[in-house]
């Protein structure tokens, strides 16, 4: 590709490229990026690449025609919202070329994406923003049939209804068994969300219930704030088992509703398996994931560390200290589409900042949040030292209420900025 | 290898002037475009919480704020004289010179600030 050997070639060349390269953008065939993915990550990448004075053209593929939302989907769980309230749509991408098909493949040395019906589409740099898989390898027993049986929700959908179903056909005095999986995974907090939620839900409608969370970690994010909310809220509903008090889940069985573990096995009436992750499958597909399964990049470009001209946001790309969360894709994705545009016209991209919030719901009003700013150190997205941290263990009520607001108004917001 | 990090190898590292001048020059092929001026760090993600007035959040938009008054209001989140929920976590991943150019692109009218490099 000549735009490499240019910038291998020292300072007076780079010049001289940048000079002569841009107006040659103007003037001729505008260099297509293609973005792989339709979820937060890669609907706010293709949209910010085609806000940047229309001299790239963008083509997003996404098999789906609406996008159900992950954040808030517990709530979902709970009966505390409609499915409605979770589906976007893609109306409003004008300047995008928009397909809904599933890419099958990519041609790296040709720089070329092939979709499912055999069409080819060619890219100057391609972003592959394919979310996560569930690892139906990972776990004995557990497949997509047995996720039939024992739903995982990790991907917001028709999963989310059949647990929620599952939850309301629950007698009372039954048991709710949530398998949390170890690091990395998608949303960090979201086991525990749910069980807040799930939680809430029993208390109101099954007080005799109990629900027990089975985790292959021997901590997690917000920790304390969520034990203290269990013990203020949830009295003796929550029982969370550590890796280390043998919470890791090793098998399960569909057929009885067992998970197993390393020191026994729990029956369930319902239960969640949230299952091991790895990126989306056109991440091993493009040779852009890691023997982890997620996807290596540079911190500044989102540039795959295996395959020039591929870049990954979002919950595939192994983001160093930022939790896979949605808000998390939609900062990346437009730190990404910033350095795409700039290694197209030449010039050297910009050292990011990155932000990240996450809020939880541990009851409908009470709402708790971490946040984090980052910036590359060492190959890797770092946490900037002294910002960031959790809510502070001793806030008054007001304050919880505020968090539950302000989590569902992020959410709008958000959603109105990717898909709005 | 990627870009960055051939840049950070020394080869191809161009200095800012020499940089500003290059960029100078190609500016005329963009001149039947809206001038649009690059997010600087951190800039492009404030929009994932604070959208546009319209939309009627409890998180405060930040349309029609002058620079200086959400300059002020971040040195205030950062040094805890404003008590907040995220704010002060956020504002202390910044410094005074990064929130100062944060301020001065959120200020500016949308058209002109898109996250271009």
């Amino acid at each position: 590709m000549p735009s490499r050997r240019v910038l291998l070639g020292g300072a007076a060349a780079s010049i001289a490229a940048t000079m002569l390269a841009a107006p040659h953008v103007h003037a001729q065939a505008r260099p297509r990026v293609v973005v792989i993915g339709g979820g937060f990550a890669g609907a706010s990448c293709a949209r910010a690449l085609a806000l940047l004075n229309g001299d790239i053209a963008v083509t997003l593929v996404e098999p789906e025609t609406s996008y159900i939302a992950c954040p808030f989907s517990n709530a979902v769980l709970a009966g505390l919202r409609g499915m409605e309230a979770q589906t976007f749509g893609y109306d409003g991408f004008d300047g995008i070329a928009l397909i809904h098909k599933r890419a099958a493949a990519v041609d790296t040395e040709r720089r070329r994406v092939r979709l499912d019906d055999g069409t080819d589409i060619d890219y100057a740099r391609l972003v592959l923003a394919p979310g996560i898989d569930l690892n139906f390898e990972a776990l004995p027993g557990y497949d997509a049939a047995a996720a039939e049986i024992m739903p995982h929700a990790w991907k917001a959908g028709p999963q989310t209804l059949l647990l929620r179903d599952q939850l309301a056909a629950m007698p009372d005095g039954g048991t709710v068994v949530i398998s949390a999986p170890a690091n990395p995974f998608r949303c960090p907090p979201g086991p525990y969300e749910r069980a807040s939620l799930i939680a809430h839900y029993l208390k109101t409608a099954k007080p005799r219930s109990k629900l027990i969370i089975l985790d292959a970690k021997d901590t997690f994010s917000k920790r304390s704030l969520f034990e203290a909310a269990w013990r203020e809220l949830y009295p003796g509903l929550i029982e969370w088992v550590p890796l280390s008090a043998g919470g890791r889940v090793t098998e399960v069985d569909p057929a009885t509703k067992t998970l197993v573990t390393e020191f026994g096995s729990h029956k369930a009436d319902v239960a969640n398996v949230i299952p091991p992750q790895r990126a989306g499958a056109i991440a091993q597909a493009a040779g852009v994931a890691d023997r982890t399964g997620w996807c290596p990049i540079d911190p500044v470009t989102f540039e795959s560390r295996l395959q020039p001209g591929i870049h990954v946001v979002g919950d595939a790309a192994i983001g160093g200290a930022m939790p896979k969360s949605a808000f998390s894709a939609n900062a990346q994705a437009k730190a990404c589409a910033a350095a795409v545009a700039a290694l197209l016209r030449e010039r050297e991209p910009a050292q990011p900042k990155l932000i990240n919030t996450c809020y939880s719901l541990v009851a409908p009003d009470y709402g708790i949040s971490i946040a984090g700013v980052y910036q590359p150190r060492d190959g890797l997205l770092a946490e900037v030292e002294g910002a960031g941290g959790v809510s502070p263990l001793d806030a008054a009520t007001d304050v919880r209420e505020l968090e539950a607001v302000y989590a569902e108004d992020w959410f709008r917001t958000i959603t109105s900025e990717v898909f709005g | 290898m990627t870009w960055h990090d051939r840049m950070k190898d020394g080869r191809g590292r161009l200095s800012a002037t020499v940089l500003l001048a290059a960029l100078a020059a190609a500016a005329p092929a963009l001149a039947d475009t809206p001038v649009q001026v690059a997010a600087p760090p951190g800039a492009a993600a404030c929009s994932g919480c604070h959208g546009p007035a319209a939309l009627g959040s409890a998180i405060p938009s930040l349309e029609n704020h002058a620079a200086a008054d959400i300059a002020v209001q971040m040195q205030a989140f950062r040094n805890g004289e404003r008590s907040a929920t995220v704010m002060g976590r956020i504002a202390r991943g910044f410094t005074e010179e990064e929130t100062r150019a944060i301020a001065e692109w959120l200020a500016r009218p949308e058209a002109e600030r898109h996250a271009q490099p």
